[in-house]
């Protein structure tokens, strides 16, 4: 064998097997799409052992294993109709993860957009400090900052919203604003954008200030066009970590705002008497997140060039 | 021109000053959510109680230490982050050396990679738990092989799971950093030890490792993260009340939350805080000396 004949094989090889690890990566997703058209029978002859080990009352189910099906044997939307038309209940929890989420989102980002600029331009010992503090902060993990949070909001008497004696409507809104208040300030996208900025020449910025521009030009005209793709990749990092958010719900809402829970923690509580719908449940909620893949991947694999090393 | 500089130097302090006034919103919320509340939560653990604020001491910490339920939870999370960080940290820079060969279809196969990243996890749940149930799939496989089942979700093969899951998610974002960091060693250096005659594994060992050190380290610090959040996956797995081995530090905060034991969760924060400063220092300590000439 030649050498070029030798790294022609090593190359079909290493094919090979990325393209087995990446069907392997791909593989949950498509087959909880793939059972969401299943019909209920179905669902409860294959999986019906796992929900009522679960809940253990009687058992249903036709057989004690638990078959992992590929392909429905009749294809149906039965599911989704049920999810999405009969039972409001599902479509509750949905609007309860978007109502979460995405102020969450939007505002972290406006934030880390001001607060980054501000550590971007004319950086000195003592923001140097403050984005330490910041970098520390975090590192920490929700079982250390959950915590303090929870004093707080429990002093401002936002996690026994009954205590209030305000309308219900407005209980409701306090409970959520206890999630996401915390979770605005959570440095996370301070610290990626922050690089980005520090990164901007200083040339741009001294063109645009010959040309009269003020602070808040060069900060909307200048660095926010700039980091229009590192903005993309970590408002979808936001997004996504607190759609998957568990912990923050569990803890601090409690009593009757338990009904706020979002759809990540409430997947986890489905019955068998519900579980014909839990893949559909699931495949409707991955539809914000893949869209959103769909239109930013070339921005999460683009924007994150800067990476690398801690400090500023 | 006097004049001139002055008004130079007077719209430089202006915009100084602009620049400091970004910051407040952020001083603020991070002061009132996290900082001063933080401080509390010192105090609360070294008093014996929020009411009668008598000073203890250590009293509150010693408690916790004898806690079993404490020291298992904390164990089991230091576990599961000291092997599930470094295997993702060196899967994911693998994958991303293999994906530098000339493969047909490299794109679509990084997509793949990168899908469970913005998959939610309470979406596929159901699958991990068909595939590790008892008489799932895997125990089905095993048996077809002659091999032993295991109850995996209910035994310390638990970890196991949980590890799988933890680098399914978090290995494709990380090795996009990687290739990303890999593109941008320069070419000319390569050439150079080419010509020179170095073998491929003096070339990753000097010179790319060298250049790929500070995304190491940022990629160890995103996962060191992520690591913290596995409750998640585990809360959706198996519910509150785990299996032993999969008890993690946020199922005993959470326990706690519900009794509302001030001293016990002020004393775990704090602790775990002070773990957290350690590792955090190790790691700068890291990045000044690897990072050093390689800087820009």
């Amino acid at each position: 064998m030649t050498v070029k004949k030798q790294h022609r094989f090593l190359d079909i090889s290493v094919g090979i097997f990325i393209a087995a690890a990446a069907v392997l990566f791909l593989m949950p997703t498509i087959l909880t799409l793939a059972n969401s058209f299943m019909t209920s029978n179905e669902i409860s002859a294959n999986y019906g052992a796992m929900f009522s080990n679960i809940s253990g009352d009687e058992k249903k189910f036709i057989s004690e294993d638990v078959n992992l099906k590929f392909i429905p044997d009749k294809v149906t939307i039965d599911q989704y109709k049920s999810v999405l038309i009969k039972n409001s209940d599902y479509l509750m929890k949905f609007w309860n993860s978007i109502i979460l989420t995405v102020p969450i989102t939007v505002f972290q980002l406006v934030l880390a957009v001001v607060t980054s600029y501000g550590f971007s331009r004319y950086p000195g010992k003592i923001k140097g400090l403050i984005f330490f503090v910041y970098i520390i902060l975090m590192i920490m993990p929700s079982q250390v900052t959950l915590v303090p949070n929870y004093l707080v909001l429990d002093k401002f008497g936002m996690i026994d919203t009954q205590e209030l004696g305000v309308s219900q409507g407005m209980e409701r809104f306090i409970s959520r604003l206890a999630i996401i208040l915390p979770a605005v300030f959570s440095p996370f996208s301070i610290f990626l954008l922050t690089k980005v900025m520090k990164r901007i020449p200083n040339s741009y910025v001294e063109a645009a200030k010959l040309d009269g521009a003020g602070e808040i030009q060069i900060m909307t005209k200048i660095y926010l066009p700039m980091c229009k793709s590192a903005l993309v990749s970590i408002g979808m990092l936001v997004f996504i970590d607190y759609w998957n958010m568990v912990e923050q719900p569990l803890v601090l809402m409690k009593g009757d705002n338990t009904s706020l829970h979002p759809l990540s923690v409430f997947l986890s509580q489905i019955s068998e008497a519900e579980a014909g719908l839990a893949f559909a449940v699931g495949a409707v909620y991955m539809i914000p997140t893949i869209l959103m893949f769909l239109y930013g991947e070339d921005y999460l694999v683009e924007g994150i060039v800067y990476s690398g090393g801690i400090k500023g | 021109m006097k004049k001139r500089k002055l008004r130079n130097q007077c719209g430089r302090r202006r915009e100084k000053i602009f620049s400091y006034t970004c910051l407040i919103p952020s001083i603020a919320g991070v002061l009132v959510f996290f900082l001063i509340p933080f401080g509390i939560v010192i105090y609360y653990s070294v008093i014996n109680s929020p009411a009668a604020g008598e000073y203890v001491g250590l009293e509150n910490y010693r408690n916790l230490m004898d806690n079993l339920a404490f020291k298992k939870a904390a164990r089991n999370t230091a576990t599961f982050s000291l092997i599930a960080v470094p295997l993702s940290l060196l899967l994911s820079l693998g994958l991303a050396m293999l994906l530098e060969r000339n493969i047909p279809g490299k794109s679509i196969f990084r997509t793949f990679f990168l899908s469970p990243l913005m998959v939610p996890t309470a979406s596929v749940v159901l699958v991990w738990q068909v595939l590790f149930h008892n008489h799932g799939t895997i125990n089905q496989i095993i048996e077809a092989f002659g091999g032993e089942t295991v109850d995996w979700l209910k035994s310390p093969k638990g970890q196991v799971v949980i590890i799988l899951m933890f680098l399914w998610k978090n290995i494709g974002y990380n090795m996009i950093l990687f290739m990303s960091a890999l593109c941008s060693i320069p070419r000319d250096i390569i050439e150079v030890a080419d010509l020179e005659g170095a073998g491929s594994v003096y070339k990753f060992l000097h010179i790319k490792l060298r250049y790929l050190s500070p995304t190491i380290l940022f990629v160890l610090i995103l996962s060191l993260i992520n690591s913290f959040k596995i409750f998640r996956e585990v809360y959706l797995l198996t519910g509150k009340y785990p299996f032993d081995k999969l008890y993690m530090l946020q199922h005993f905060m959470n326990n706690t939350f519900e009794n509302l034991n001030y001293q016990k969760l002020s004393a775990a924060a704090v602790l775990f805080a002070l773990v957290m400063i350690v590792v955090i220092a190790v790691l700068l300590i890291a990045e000044n000396i690897f990072g050093k000439d390689v800087e820009n």
